[in-house]
């Protein structure tokens, strides 16, 4: 009876813990398989495959070792107690099993070290690029040059500030998706040199696990050649003040084909608005504000607030401000110049007279401001060639 | 045993050697980027050597002129890329102007893509040794005269050039 | 041996303890108690208490972040106060809870370990204390500034901490510098004590563990805590005096800045859990009544990881634009840390091995420690391999990693040894029943919190973001429950002290625990105010 009861026991704990391990793995499955929500991407690189094999491979190894030295405590715990009538052995030391257990681990090390450098060193060999982007991260957002087009662009988040505030509805791509993004070819090596005008940002897309810091002042330079068109979303990775979470980094990649009309098309938009804008007279309050309250939205309002309030102490307001209902120069060239020194970035370089004008107008007559001013594009030129 | 007054004394003198060698990392660390270059900074001063010309090889430098926002001036590099054999002398021109009403003084950092490339970089003259005054509303090329060390490992093809064009006040000291 | 003389002293002083007013008291009493006490006991309970102190303010700056965090978009703080909450979260809980909480235990334990009557100096002890409250009320008063606290988190990489950080800046950098001064003072304390003051007979190699890796901890302590010094001071001159050492415009390098920073900060985070390992030490002995196996490897280990630590810091830099041969150099030296590592691991399976188990509290959170400890080693040995730390860092894979070995490490290890030393401390047994309640809500709760994030950093999120794209939505909202359930089970943790404090439980023995072995469990319980006062001899 007793035996039965103590095999009974035996049998029971046992299951127990075969039961547990199995619910175990039938949890990690769907965490950690291929393109698993929950796990690293294989993505679209053949760099980005080696990253994954890699990662997966140091993983079970893990894994392996984790059984092993818990399922010895386990055991332990389970046999060698006093409860268990369980007297202590007195050995303490043993010269041989410290050598074993020290000389084992350096091998799997060694033999993990070895895939590893073969991929970092390839990894890091940007030579024979085929295109060039230069990737210059500001805050809050990145700006793109290519190299061998005279195309250049800034990428800013697209998500609006009422998604954020919890005053509209957040879509799928919430946080994920910019108003311009960075488009390239497939199957072409494509070189990235990378910057930052004020604090270190960090450029990261996932899919081709390309992560590399953008140190202000200096040139880091990384490389992908993506294999399958798409979109494909990354974020910053390097905490640059507090809109860190909202400068995301969107590349679309297209076939080679695909990739030159874009190039064309930008080329002839490019035209197009640089004509219109040297054509365009002046614009008409309406125009003005409409425009100029996009921009606002797009390009101010995370830090001066949609409410133009600002944040006391720390930024701030446009509403009722002196700035923004006085001296119109002045408000030009703080727009125009930044200010050295704070947060107030240079929009000069970023926007086009035009919607300079537009988003100053929109300041100087929103939120009850209404000075009736209008400012128009050469007013800008003026102030931007004439200080 | 030690007493505690001569222990205490050691330990002191170690912790004051670790602060001070806290602030000697700063010098260190230049020194070291500057014998392999890592960090993409090359050399402040003008090169008085030459080198002898490798025809087996080209090299393409590319040329980045970017521009602080501290200072309102145009920047750009007279031509984005050039092809040269190490050893080769070339000159190249960055176009500065300044079309504000008042007269400026800026300086220019320069940085090496790959940074190991960097100490192969040699300059003979540059724009980026000293400050640059301009009145206002002038237009000046200003130039860099360099060659590639032929001495550059094989596998570097590309070697990037960019320039950062910083106001000049009390921080940016001669380095 | 020295029994004979302790208890004597003992039984005198119990008598004199009992009595309040006896004329051979030595006890002080009230406020000018604590400020002026340059009692080794007094100095320990005081640095415990103000680390439980700051466990809390750091746990509700942790659960401000989590409850921002619990659903996507922002609904209780802007993100420059998150960048705060996580910045002094961080500084809090590294400078205030987990270092002032090994020294607490150090001067507790490490004269009664060795033998010795009190520090060997005693007044810069209280010192080394008192700067403390001080140094965190400036720190925390930022919050109150205008700016508000610094945000550029607790590695405040320039330049975002120099040019783009507010003004208090020039008060965290003065924080930083008293927390140094007295981090170092504190461990130039332990330094001399355990060199000069060990009782006739106790050589080194007789040394409990938890006094090899607190004189190891030590001397990694007064290496680096003047670099951290150093730095800091650079920062607030870049930021106030004109200096460039981090700006490019000056010829400085904001790379720099992280060399600089990290060479401090990784033998910063071994001090932060060697004393955990002595602690372990301890413990699986006294609960496995079989001696620690491989005593002499222990300290080898524990050296060989010191020194190691002095190696490796750029592992935290990858991503920086580093070349390769500097990659790999760092990647081998980060791997082969976890050689000595593993070998404590296996050494402490070893001493369980075949001994005769029980498992009260302190022997529980000493198991989970090493369970939970080896998983955080393991996600740091993921990201040793550096082509695969591209996509880790900077991501909660990094925050999975470091909190595992920090609370289920570090935080698991003080509070074994707070539940294996308050009887010899108090007197009296904490409550079994409390302890293991406190124990399972915190083996659960912390779980749910940090192992989800290895998951929600594999699939992308980074770090430092108070708000995330919606496919990290449901395992955040688990984490933020995990964290707000781990939070009050620490509630649990506080009554067991309190009531230990007022005395309330079983009368504790000399011996409190069966298989304990060591001078601390040859005086009474609650450890005499004064002991040996005449060095014990040890066999």
């Amino acid at each position: 009876m007793k035996y039965c009861l103590s095999s009974l026991r035996y049998f029971y704990m046992h299951s127990a813990r075969y039961a547990l391990a199995i619910f175990l793995l039938a949890c990690i499955n769907p965490l950690l398989a291929e393109d698993a929500k929950y796990n690293m991407t294989r993505g679209v690189t053949d760099i980005s495959g080696q990253v994954y094999d890699l990662h997966m491979i140091i993983f079970y190894i893990c894994c392996a070792i984790a059984a092993i030295v818990f399922g010895l405590m386990f055991w332990s715990i389970l046999h060698h107690r006093k409860a268990k009538g369980a007297t202590p052995a007195q050995f303490h030391g043993s010269l041989k099993i410290e050598i074993i257990w020290t000389a084992i681990p350096v091998v799997i090390l060694v033999a993990m070290a070895i895939p590893a450098s073969k991929t970092l060193i390839a990894m890091e060999d940007a030579s024979e690029a085929d295109i060039t982007v230069l990737i210059t991260g500001s805050q809050w957002k990145w700006h793109y040059k290519y190299l061998d087009y005279p195309i250049e662009f800034y990428s800013l988040l697209a998500t609006p500030r009422d998604a954020i505030n919890n005053q509209a509805e957040k879509t799928d791509l919430y946080l994920r998706d910019v108003d311009k993004p960075l488009v390239l070819p497939t199957g072409k090596k494509i070189r990235f040199l990378v910057t930052a005008d004020d604090v270190i940002h960090s450029w990261w897309v996932p899919a081709f696990a390309v992560k590399k810091d953008a140190n202000p002042g200096f040139i880091n330079e990384t490389w992908t050649k993506v294999d399958k068109p798409g979109i494909y979303r990354g974020q910053c990775a390097e905490l640059c003040g507090k809109d860190h979470a909202f400068m995301p980094v969107v590349v679309d990649v297209r076939s080679p084909e695909d990739f030159d009309l874009w190039v064309a098309q930008e080329l002839e938009r490019q035209a197009q608005e640089k004509a219109a804008e040297a054509a365009r007279g002046n614009m008409t309050m309406d125009e003005l504000m409409a425009q100029g309250q996009k921009i606002y939205e797009t390009h101010c309002a995370a830090c001066h607030q949609i409410s133009g309030e600002g944040l006391p102490g720390v930024i701030p307001a446009l509403k009722g401000s002196v700035m923004a209902t006085t001296d119109i120069p002045a408000h030009i060239q703080i727009v125009v110049n930044g200010k050295a020194g704070t947060a107030m970035q240079a929009y000069g370089k970023q926007l086009t007279n035009s919607e300079l004008a537009a988003v100053i107008t929109y300041e100087r007559n929103a939120w009850g401001n209404n000075t009736g001013e209008l400012v128009q594009a050469a007013d800008v030129a003026a102030v931007k060639g004439g200080e | 045993m030690v007493s505690h007054r001569t222990l205490m004394r050691k330990l002191i003198l170690i912790c004051i050697a670790m602060f001070a060698f806290g602030y000697a990392l700063v010098p260190l660390y230049d020194v070291f980027c500057e014998i392999t270059g890592i960090n993409g900074k090359t050399s402040n001063q003008p090169a008085t050597t030459r080198a002898k010309v490798d025809e087996s090889r080209a090299i393409k430098v590319e040329f980045l002129a970017n521009r602080d926002s501290s200072i309102p001036w145009g920047f750009s590099p007279e031509m984005t890329d050039i092809s040269l054999h190490p050893g080769q002398i070339k000159v190249v021109n960055f176009i500065v102007e300044n079309p504000t009403d008042e007269a400026m003084v800026g300086r220019a950092v320069p940085s090496v893509s790959p940074g190991e490339a960097a100490k192969y970089f040699i300059k003979i003259e540059c724009f980026c040794f000293t400050e640059q005054p301009l009145d206002a509303h002038e237009r000046r090329a200003m130039p860099v005269q360099f060659y590639i060390d032929p001495k550059l490992p094989a596998h570097f093809t590309t070697i990037t050039l960019s320039y950062r064009l910083y106001k000049n006040t009390p921080q940016v000291v001669g380095r | 041996m020295s029994t004979e003389n302790s208890s004597e002293l003992g039984s005198e002083l119990d008598h004199h303890q009992s009595d309040d007013h006896h004329a051979h008291d030595h006890k002080p009493h009230g406020i000018t108690r604590w400020l002026f006490t340059t009692n080794h006991k007094d100095i320990g309970t005081l640095y415990l208490l103000f680390s439980l102190l700051m466990l809390f303010t750091g746990g509700i700056l942790a659960m401000m972040i989590r409850a921002e965090l619990f659903q996507p978009g922002l609904q209780f703080v802007d993100p420059h106060f998150f960048n705060q909450l996580t910045t002094v979260h961080g500084l809090v809980m590294v400078f205030g809870a987990v270092m002032p909480a090994f020294v607490g235990l150090a001067n507790w334990m490490i004269p009664l370990m060795i033998g010795a009557p009190d520090m060997a100096l005693p007044r810069m002890n209280n010192w080394s204390f008192w700067i403390l409250p001080f140094a965190f009320t400036i720190l925390l008063s930022t919050f109150f500034m205008e700016g508000g606290a610094p945000a550029a988190g607790w590695t405040f990489y320039a330049p975002l901490s120099t040019t783009y950080s507010s003004d208090s800046t020039a008060f965290f950098v003065f924080s930083v510098h008293l927390m140094g001064i007295s981090s170092i003072m504190g461990a130039m304390n332990v330094i001399v004590t355990i060199f000069n003051m060990r009782a006739p007979g106790m050589k080194w190699m007789k040394l409990p563990l938890f006094v090899w890796t607190w004189l190891i901890t030590a001397f990694l302590l007064i290496a680096v805590m003047p670099v951290l010094a150093g730095v800091v001071t650079m920062v607030l001159t870049d930021k106030y005096f004109g200096t460039s050492f981090f700006d490019a415009a000056g010829g400085g390098d904001p790379v720099m800045f992280q060399h600089i920073f990290w060479f401090f900060g990784h033998p910063e985070v071994y001090i932060m859990i060697l004393p955990a390992f002595g602690i372990v030490s301890s413990i699986i002995p006294t609960f496995a009544r079989k001696p620690l196996f491989g005593y002499e490897s222990m300290v080898i280990a524990t050296a060989s990881i010191a020194f190691l630590s002095f190696i490796v810091w750029a592992h935290h830099m990858f991503t920086t634009g580093m070349p390769v041969a500097a990659e790999l150099f760092f990647m081998y030296a980060t791997m082969l840390i976890a050689v000595p590592t593993g070998v404590k691991v296996f050494n402490w399976v070893a001493t369980m091995w075949r001994g005769s188990m029980t498992f009260e509290v302190p022997m529980m959170f000493a198991l989970a420690f090493i369970v939970l400890f080896t998983i955080g080693g393991l996600s740091g040995l993921m990201l040793a391999i550096v082509p695969a730390d591209f996509q880790y860092h900077d991501t909660y894979f990094v925050v999975a990693h470091f909190h595992y070995v920090l609370v289920t490490g570090a935080v698991f290890g003080i509070i074994s040894g707070v539940y294996y030393w308050i009887p010899k401390w108090t007197g009296v047994m904490y409550s079994e029943k409390i302890g293991q309640f406190h124990f399972w809500c915190s083996i659960v709760s912390v779980n749910m919190l940090f192992f989800p994030m290895h998951f929600v950093g594999l699939a992308g999120m980074p770090r430092r973001i108070p708000d995330y794209a919606l496919q990290f939505a449901d395992m955040n909202a688990f984490i933020s429950i995990g964290g707000l359930l781990f939070g009050l089970s620490q509630l649990i943790f506080v009554w067991m002290v309190v009531r230990c404090m007022r005395r309330k439980g079983k009368k504790a023995s000399s011996q409190v625990w069966e298989g304990a072995q060591g001078l601390e469990w040859e005086i009474p319980s609650p450890a005499p105010y004064h002991t040996f006062q005449t060095p014990p001899h040890v066999k």
